[in-house]
């Protein structure tokens, strides 16, 4: 006689009159299959944890973006915001598809041009470049987009020594009706920094000023608020046509654009309450056709939208390592992956999903990582199927972030892998070996010999 | 393991204490559990019916009854 399918036995106290009207939401559909690949034969043959991107929907998000804007508007570029993802492998696919790149930091730089891309469609970003990077940006044409005026007087400085005229655009930070407002980042809108900073640039015989930048915050819910940006940084290029007769060639928008991720807090999740792309690029759209431009000086808009082309592109696998119940009686579910390797942990209530089929009964738990830390927490409250030791999981929309801010904390850095538009697996970043981690480690002389008798 | 001489208990998995007013309710296996418990099997008997019925090895079994044994006690279901 067959036997029948075993799943841990539970009881459950019935309790009346504690449900909201939405009921809790129960993950015990499984997702059996990335991309037609077994998530089963992608952890035995590439081990446990696992981040898997699929190529197939980056292309298809980037594709969707970029006809949503240009059938707004004639003149739209993006470029790939590097700091979200910068896999080679995943930058490749944006610059296959069209987009430049978009840099905060050196070495982000050189990753670009490492990547292909040609130097006059790198856009460098950011409050930290030093002289030499400023340099090599000018030199290879980059559009560099100034901070602040110590900034903006070094490249000055070094244009004159070096008898170069780069391309640059200040980004400007405004009053967009959000809070927090991001005033940090680039010269302030409403009392007039910008106006000098701009000013200054125009006086420079070795600055030639191409563009104006923003970006007014991240996991933005309001397209309201890009309409507003667009606004200001209309009126600064109308202003800037009046004064001084110059026709900016682009206007940068930046990036902010959320994913469906639900954040931490919320009350219904994020794939009902976010808006959709269209939203914004109406938003954004409207204002700069309305604005007035000759058809001819219309400038080019360009978006660094990062986490809204990546975050459902990327899926982290994993097993349940143990389960046990806490002193409330709550189930305790151990993973194999914690905090640091998956960060947006700490500020999405991330869409978990169990691999395998399961029986009909559900239990609340609390999804924990291997981590012998207190914060090691995936989720602090989650409705799934009885899982086992050994059972796989997929955590849903992990592509933005996750694979440049992760730790190595405790635990190494698991492998990467990419799912190609034919279904055929990649490794595109190889899991870490101590080897890796101790490569920069030095041991002075003193101590090269164990002492410990 | 011994169950509390009041517990109602019904085929299709619904408990109720009738000192305490909860009711709650089991998974199959847990429910044939509760019923092999109302019986007063030992619980070595317990093991041998479920692990014959069910697709589980015997450890991986015995840890999760220990768990199931615990749930009970918390919700005052044994004696």
């Amino acid at each position: 006689m067959e036997k029948v399918r075993y799943e841990r036995p539970i009881i459950q106290k019935m309790n009346t009159g504690l449900m909201n009207k939405f009921g809790t939401r129960t993950e015990y559909e499984p997702v059996t299959h990335i991309e037609s690949v077994p998530v089963k034969s992608l952890l035995n043959d590439y081990g446990s944890p696992l981040f898997v991107i699929s190529e197939k929907q980056i292309r298809r998000n980037y594709q969707n973006a970029t006809r949503i804007f240009k059938t707004r508007y004639p003149k739209v570029q993006f470029a790939w915001s590097y700091k979200t993802n910068y896999m080679n492998a995943v930058c490749r696919v944006f610059h296959q598809e069209g987009s430049w790149a978009e840099v905060v930091s050196g070495f982000e730089y050189d990753k670009a041009l490492g990547n292909g891309v040609p130097g006059n469609k790198i856009i460098f970003n950011g409050p930290d470049k030093t002289d030499e990077q400023l340099l090599a940006a000018a030199r290879n044409n980059s559009l560099i987009h100034i901070d602040h005026y110590d900034e903006l007087y070094s490249l000055i400085r070094l244009s004159e020594e070096n008898k170069l005229k780069p391309r640059v655009a200040i980004r400007v930070n405004m009053d967009t009706g959000i809070y927090p407002k991001w005033d940090r980042f680039g010269f302030n809108f409403e009392n007039g920094q910008a106006w000098n900073a701009i000013t200054r640039i125009i006086n420079s015989e070795n600055l030639e000023l191409v563009g104006l930048h923003c970006h007014i915050g991240t996991f933005m819910l309001a397209p309201s608020a890009y309409a507003i940006a667009a606004t200001k940084l209309c009126e600064l290029t109308w202003k800037i046509k009046e004064k001084y007769n110059k026709v900016l060639q682009y206007i940068d928008l930046g990036g902010g654009f959320p994913s469906a991720n639900t954040l931490k807090g919320a009350y219904l999740p994020g794939s009902d309450t976010v808006p959709s792309i269209d939203q914004f690029a109406d938003a954004i759209t409207d204002v700069i056709l309305g604005f007035g431009f000759k058809h001819e000086e219309l400038p080019l808009l360009i978006l660094e939208s990062g986490r809204v082309l990546i975050d459902d592109a990327g899926y982290l696998l994993g097993t349940v390592l143990a389960t046990k119940r806490l002193s409330d009686g709550r189930r305790a579910t151990i993973l194999d992956f914690g905090v640091n390797s998956l960060f947006t942990a700490f500020w999405y209530d991330h869409k978990v999903t169990p691999a395998q089929a399961f029986g009909d009964h559900t239990e609340e738990m609390v999804l924990y990582g291997p981590l012998c830390m207190n914060i090691d927490i995936i989720r602090e409250s989650i409705t799934l199927p009885l899982l086992e030791k050994g059972n796989h999981l997929v955590v849903h929309k992990v592509g933005a972030y996750n694979m440049t801010q992760w730790m190595q904390f405790i635990t190494l850095r698991p492998n990467i892998l990419m799912i190609d538009l034919e279904n055929k697996t990649h490794v595109i970043r190889k899991s870490e070996t101590l080897q890796d981690l101790q490569a920069n480690e030095l041991i002075p002389s003193h101590l090269k010999e164990n002492t410990l008798k | 393991m011994k169950l509390k001489k009041n517990i109602a208990t019904s085929e299709e998995g619904f408990i109720f204490n009738p000192g305490t007013g909860d009711s709650f309710s089991a998974n199959p296996i847990g429910t044939d559990i509760i019923s092999l418990l109302k019986d007063n099997k030992p619980l070595e008997t317990i093991v041998e019916i479920i692990c014959d019925k069910y697709d589980v090895d015997q450890s991986q079994f015995i840890k999760d009854l220990d768990d199931f044994e615990s749930q009970l006690k918390d919700y005052g279901i044994l004696e």
